[in-house]
């Protein structure tokens, strides 16, 4: 496998909290990787980093070999990296299908096409997607009008509308019911395997970690505490500690 | 599609009225010229955002015909619309790339900014553009031929029309295709709309050029239905009244501009004349019962009722 994605020496503060002092993580090609760590620790800013929505202090980030340091987000979402937030990003009036064939314009360029949203030929494709995150009872209603975890999941479905290459996700269990969550993920990583994309996803569920990651990233005040594969770091005595509180 | 036989008839009507009415002419061209402003802004409503000084474009506009045809000679009307709309769009891609950098009352002020000091240029440098009295725009030439009055108006009334309907069609196709969708996007989330690779600032930008450019055909032919520019055309009292008319009409759909332009002239129109000290009075009170009791509009209020009417028992 190579590095699809590279970070290394990544700074980044906030007062007096360091979420990141000198971090390196390289993400590989195919591989999914879990980060996990105490609530501040900096997790969600590696993605907000690598997104372009937060420029770090110093160091650098790579894709596919190509530096993306602070470049907006467009352009990063454009070279093939997507994201789903932790608190789900949509479009509150618009229905979940027309949410995600504005996903699908999007790829191919919003610029192009005089037709009206609802016939571009994108039409099949968001039919796919609804059917394969089981929200085609709701294709038609409006956001705003659906519970938390419809949503979490529509975030992660626009994102994966974009083809991209790298997928990164910040808690993508978080607000879907704990009997649910092993369906989602189900879901998700079947989804991500079929379309061969790579992903990191910040997680606090020490079961969905366990399950669908490839490697664990433990961050825990600005730096790599340990890494390796999920049944070595989560045995590790320090992370549980540390990190899981055991 | 399903309201389009009440619009065709609305328009069979007012395509009629003049010659029925004759008097009616020119008070429906003018409400029609000023629906096209209007309908610029709705089209940044869209995006949640309002333009407290869309007027600017009219005088921009109204402006270039009357340097045209008062210091180039340029009468002929196909050469003299052309280059006004230029003009529009062109001082609308300027103000725009300021402007679309800020949202919501930033974008308004920054808006109604511009309108003053467009305003103050406009009546300040007398010897160029005739201070607050203005210019005046000689009746140009259709095609190489003087028109008399009864005919030019006619012939103006009609082709207003005609871009009415025309244009309604084509902002509501744009509204509707990815790039419109994207603008009401905008509204609710910029940052996921920048997350799948779209600059949020171009979309409203496009949009900005496209009001500016409608605003500018209402200012264009307002002049070439009045004779007349002054720098009031650009005043921030005519920005406000083309936000108020928005509102009255119905920001949801693009018949909202012109249905509002008509039911503001015509309310106008006969407050003035009726009660003539206490017009504005009447004209707050109807737009107050508007957003009291019918805040999509009067376009938003018909189309409750084709529905309920619509529904079965």
């Amino acid at each position: 496998m190579s590095a699809l994605l590279q970070a290394s020496d990544l700074h980044i503060g906030f007062g007096g909290v360091q979420a990141a002092a000198g971090v390196h993580l390289d993400v590989q090609n195919g591989e999914h990787l879990a980060i996990i760590g105490p609530n501040g620790a900096g997790k969600t800013t590696f993605i907000n980093i690598c997104t372009g929505y937060l420029k770090p202090q110093r160091g650098r980030v790579l894709f596919e070999g190509r530096d993306i340091t602070a470049r907006p987000p467009r352009a990063i979402t454009r070279l093939g990296i997507a994201r789903a937030f932790q608190i789900p990003q949509l479009f509150s009036e618009h229905s979940v299908r027309d949410n995600l064939l504005l996903a699908l314009a999007a790829r191919q360029g919003i610029w192009q096409g005089w037709r009206p949203l609802q016939r571009i030929e994108n039409r099949h494709e968001a039919d796919q997607l609804l059917t394969l995150f089981q929200l085609d009872n709701v294709a038609e209603q409006a956001i705003r009008e659906l519970p938390e975890g419809l949503r979490k999941l529509i975030d992660i479905a626009m994102a994966l509308a974009l083809r991209p290459r790298l997928l990164l996700m910040d808690e993508p269990t978080s607000g879907v019911a704990s009997s649910e969550k092993f369906a989602v993920m189900d879901t998700l990583m079947n989804a991500l395997r079929t379309r061969e994309v790579t992903s990191v996803f910040v997680e606090h569920d020490m079961e969905v970690v366990t399950r669908y990651a490839d490697r664990v990233a433990v961050w825990n005040s600005g730096v790599i505490q340990a890494e390796g594969p999920p049944a070595q770091i989560l045995n590790d005595t320090d992370v549980l500690r540390d990190v899981i509180g055991v | 599609m399903r309201g389009i036989f009440p619009l065709a008839l609305l328009v069979l009507i007012i395509a009629l009225l003049p010659l029925l009415e004759p008097w009616t002419e020119v008070v429906l061209t003018l409400a029609l010229a000023k629906g096209f402003a209007v309908l610029g802004i709705i089209v940044l409503l869209q995006a949640g955002q309002v333009s407290f000084g869309h007027a600017m474009f009219m005088a921009a506009s109204a402006y270039c015909v009357a340097f045209l045809a008062n210091r180039s000679g340029v009468l002929e009307i196909s050469l003299l619309l052309p280059a006004a709309l230029l003009c529009s769009a062109l001082m609308g891609l300027l103000v725009g790339l300021f402007v679309v950098r800020y949202r919501y009352i930033f974008f308004g002020m920054l808006n109604l900014a511009f309108s003053m000091v467009l305003y103050s240029v406009l009546e300040k440098f007398f010897y160029i553009t005739g201070g607050s009295d203005g210019m005046r725009v000689p009746r140009p030439l259709l095609l190489g031929q003087e028109l008399e009055r009864a005919d030019y108006e006619r012939w103006l009334f009609y082709l207003t029309l005609t871009l009415a309907v025309l244009l309604s069609w084509l902002v509501w196709r744009y509204l509707r295709s990815p790039l419109g969708q994207a603008l009401a996007a905008l509204k609710t989330n910029e940052t996921r709309l920048e997350y799948l690779g779209v600059s949020a600032r171009r979309v409203l930008l496009i949009a900005y050029i496209i009001s500016a450019l409608l605003a500018g055909l209402g200012g264009t032919l307002l002049a070439l239905a009045q004779g007349l520019v002054t720098p009031e055309y650009g005043y921030w009292v005519r920005s406000g009244e083309l936000v108020f008319i928005a509102i009255l009409g119905g920001a949801g759909h693009v018949a909202g501009a012109f249905i509002g332009a008509l039911v503001y002239e015509v309310v106008r129109l006969y407050a003035a004349a009726y009660a003539a000290d206490i017009w504005q009075l009447i004209l707050g009170s109807f737009l107050l019962l508007i957003i009291l009791f019918a805040p999509q509009g009067l376009v938003g209020m018909a189309q409750h009722w084709l529905r309920r009417r619509g529904s079965p028992p």
